[in-house]
């Protein structure tokens, strides 16, 4: 028997905008639509998937990047059949079962325990399934207290858990996973993760649409990159990831993502907060790459509420392995943040540091001392791209160390000379 | 798209052996449909215990968010009966046979109202689930079905106080009361049939939104609810008979209270609804696949 899990061949999905996109919410609008009828035959096709090839084998784990739109949710629920393909065909050995959201199905009146077997049965669980799993589930969700309540009662950190939870412990062969763990706090998106990682570990396969390249970098080994509708990029993870950042970074539409994404532990409330992060190159415009060796300016916009007296400011630069490739504090340098409430930009020119080429991301964090919770974290923000010089001697998998040394001397002498 | 069996020699009829490592996998090919029309039963059939939970949902969830909860049940069709009693019973004076007015008008509204609701829900239902379709697979006829069954529960709490109204006046049921559930499941037949048919043109338009509670209210005076098909002259008397649920009130009257039985119109209402039926799951099944699409 063959070890491929999926195989996809010239996947097509095309959409008919202005026809079959049009929704007649009203009475007057369907009206008016006949009235348009003869218009209506120059409708335009749009291509959510075009010729889409790929194959996975058994027990590996894929994931999905690209921007909104480019197309990974629509690959995703055609092959979940939710939708049909307009051409081309997939073949997928083993039963699969596809998570493209949590908590699908609940019902707001319903209670903790009646929603489980609800959204249970949603997701393809057999009944005496989900009573064996039953107590696994509750103690995950961590909801037991309130198990004959109402979900409509719950909070929305509860409601999150209980359905991810049950998400959790869908145990098919093949599972089709569309950013499920960009939801609940950072305590709860840590553990979901942690489950995540069990399932992978347990050799099941999985394609993982996600927009947390740090969350695809560690659960995955080899990323397909969707740009329109196309794949780009199919490569090992953090090839494809960094790849990916590059365009990601240097086309104008980068700026879709939210800082909001990569914000972490927010006081509610918080006197200050991280609005955006910018790199600054010689001429103090906004760049998006820079090259090796060169300085370069990080400028932070933040937005205060309170005044703030002596804090401390925290940039921490990651590559694109998660490696922690070095950590400034303000306070090392004599620096506070002290600022009246308004909008403030802060600008920490980097002189002496030589990244060698790769995808870089920033932390940032605002503290008031070492004891108390941070005003506002920021993780993972896609920050630059480091590209050396003489990109002839660039390839992708050159394994460059976390540091770039810029200086080295070197003294080659014959063997024989005295 | 189809689901099939993965051709490996060692299996025979398709049973799955126990073995992990022999064990055959599914083999799930999916491609664009081609013109053959499946129903697609085998499915429908693996996916039962869905329907089991969303019908019980529908029941739990209609009962949870009345206040008066189980109470409604029984005040609608008593409601209805007893505004009938004086409209068409005693001001108009309707004739209902050799019953009482109120036994002969509860007697035609219980299936009625069951008839109503489930062609409401049902055609109401795959808009009403689009957040289901959008996110998860299973084969869409659970969805108008699911409309169609949960409605049954009320009609059970319906025909109880049927029977205890019969019990009051005294009126022994035919030994045709055996052939009810033929009549049940015409009203079934005839709800799921119309439902399909609406809630598919519903994804797409939703004026029928507006339009289904317009086209029942005019369906009930086209049926002999409130009234007897001996009201109607005699040559006009085959146009109730295109109505299908005019074979199904009869057939209650006639099983309960030994009125006169449907007739040869009721083979005219089996044959409609059959046609609706069947017309109503082959457009259901070509539009299911743009659903997602659409909703």
């Amino acid at each position: 028997m063959s070890d491929i899990a999926i195989r996809v061949e010239n996947l097509s999905k095309r959409y008919e905008i202005g026809r079959a996109g049009t929704r007649h919410d009203t009475l007057r609008d369907a009206l008016a639509g006949l009235f348009r009828r003869e218009g209506r035959g120059r409708s335009e096709a749009f291509w959510a998937l075009r010729d889409v090839s790929f194959e996975v084998k058994r027990g590996e784990v894929v994931g999905i990047i690209g921007r909104n739109g480019a197309g990974k949710s629509t690959l995703l629920k055609v092959l979940s059949q939710i939708t049909e393909p307009t051409g081309g065909r997939a073949e997928i050995h083993g039963r699969v079962g596809s998570l493209l959201e949590v908590g699908t199905g609940f019902h707001p009146e319903l209670t903790g325990r009646e929603n489980i077997y609800l959204n249970g049965a949603i997701l393809g669980m057999r009944r005496e399934e989900i009573a064996r799993k039953f107590d696994e589930i509750v103690a995950f969700s961590e909801i037991e207290k309130f198990l004959d309540t109402p979900v409509k009662r719950y909070s929305s950190g509860m409601y999150v858990r209980l359905a991810f939870a049950v998400a959790a412990h869908l145990e098919p062969e093949i599972l089709l996973v569309d950013e499920v763990l960009a939801v609940g706090d950072a305590a709860f998106q840590k553990k979901a993760l942690g489950k995540m990682g069990s399932v992978v570990e347990e050799g099941r396969t999985v394609l993982f649409v996600s927009h947390n390249m740090a969350a695809i970098r560690s659960l995955t080994s080899r990323a397909l990159c969707i740009r329109r509708g196309e794949v780009a990029i199919d490569a090992t993870s953090g090839v494809a990831i960094e790849q990916y950042l590059y365009e990601f970074q240097t086309s104008t539409a980068g700026a879709i993502t939210s800082i909001d994404y990569y914000r972490r532990e927010l006081m509610q409330d918080t006197p200050i907060k991280t609005k955006d992060i910018q790199i600054l190159g010689n001429s103090n415009e906004e760049i998006a790459v820079i090259s090796m060796g060169e300085p370069f300016e990080i400028r932070l916009w933040l937005h205060a509420t309170q005044p703030i007296d002596g804090a401390n400011l925290t940039i921490t630069l990651r590559n694109s392995r998660d490696e922690r490739v070095a950590t400034i504090f303000s306070w090392d340098y004599g620096v506070e943040i002290s600022v009246s409430p308004g909008d403030h930009t802060v600008i920490a020119k980097i002189c002496d540091l030589s990244l060698p080429p790769g995808a870089y991301y920033v932390d940032v964090g605002i503290n008031q001392d070492t004891q108390t919770r941070a005003y506002d974290v920021i993780s993972g923000f896609p920050l630059c791209r480091v590209v050396s010089e003489n990109e002839i001697h660039y390839w992708p998998d050159r394994p460059w160390g976390a540091v770039h040394v810029s200086n080295v001397i070197w003294r080659i002498n014959a063997r024989n000379t005295p | 798209m189809r689901a099939e069996q993965s051709g490996v020699p060692t299996i025979e009829n398709g049973a799955p052996l126990s073995a992990a490592n022999a064990a055959p996998l599914p083999t799930l090919v999916i491609e664009p449909a081609r013109g053959r029309f499946s129903l697609q039963l085998d499915r429908l059939w693996a996916y039962r215990e869905l329907l089991y939970f969303l019908v019980w949902r529908d029941v739990k969830v209609r009962y949870k968010q009345t206040a008066l909860g189980v109470a409604w049940i029984v005040l609608q069709p008593l409601l209805t009966t007893l505004i009938f009693t004086v409209l068409f019973g005693m001001l108009l004076e309707v004739p209902s046979g050799d019953v009482p007015y109120p036994v002969f008008a509860l007697t035609g509204l219980v299936p009625w109202q069951y008839f109503a609701g489930a062609l409401t829900r049902t055609s109401a239902s795959l808009v009403g689930n689009a957040h289901l379709i959008t996110k998860v697979y299973f084969p869409r006829l659970i969805i108008p079905l699911t409309g169609v069954l949960s409605g049954l529960v009320d009609f059970a709490i319906g025909f109880v106080l049927k029977a205890v109204m019969l019990n009051i006046y005294r009126i022994q049921p035919t030994p045709a009361v055996l052939l009810l559930h033929a009549f049940l499941l015409l009203a079934m037949a005839t709800a799921l049939g119309f439902g399909l048919w609406l809630a598919a043109l519903n994804v797409r338009y939703r004026d029928i939104g507006y339009l289904v509670p317009f086209f029942i209210q005019i369906w009930l005076y086209a049926t002999p609810v409130a009234y007897g098909s001996t009201l109607i002259p005699e040559q006009y008397r085959w146009l109730l008979g295109l109505n299908p649920m005019t074979g199904v009130v009869e057939g209650f009257r006639w099983a309960l209270l030994g009125q006169a039985p449907p007739g040869r119109l009721f083979a005219l209402s089996v044959a409609i609804t059959t046609v609706v039926l069947l017309t109503g799951l082959v457009y259901f099944r070509r539009t299911e696949r743009t659903f997602a699409d659409v909703v």
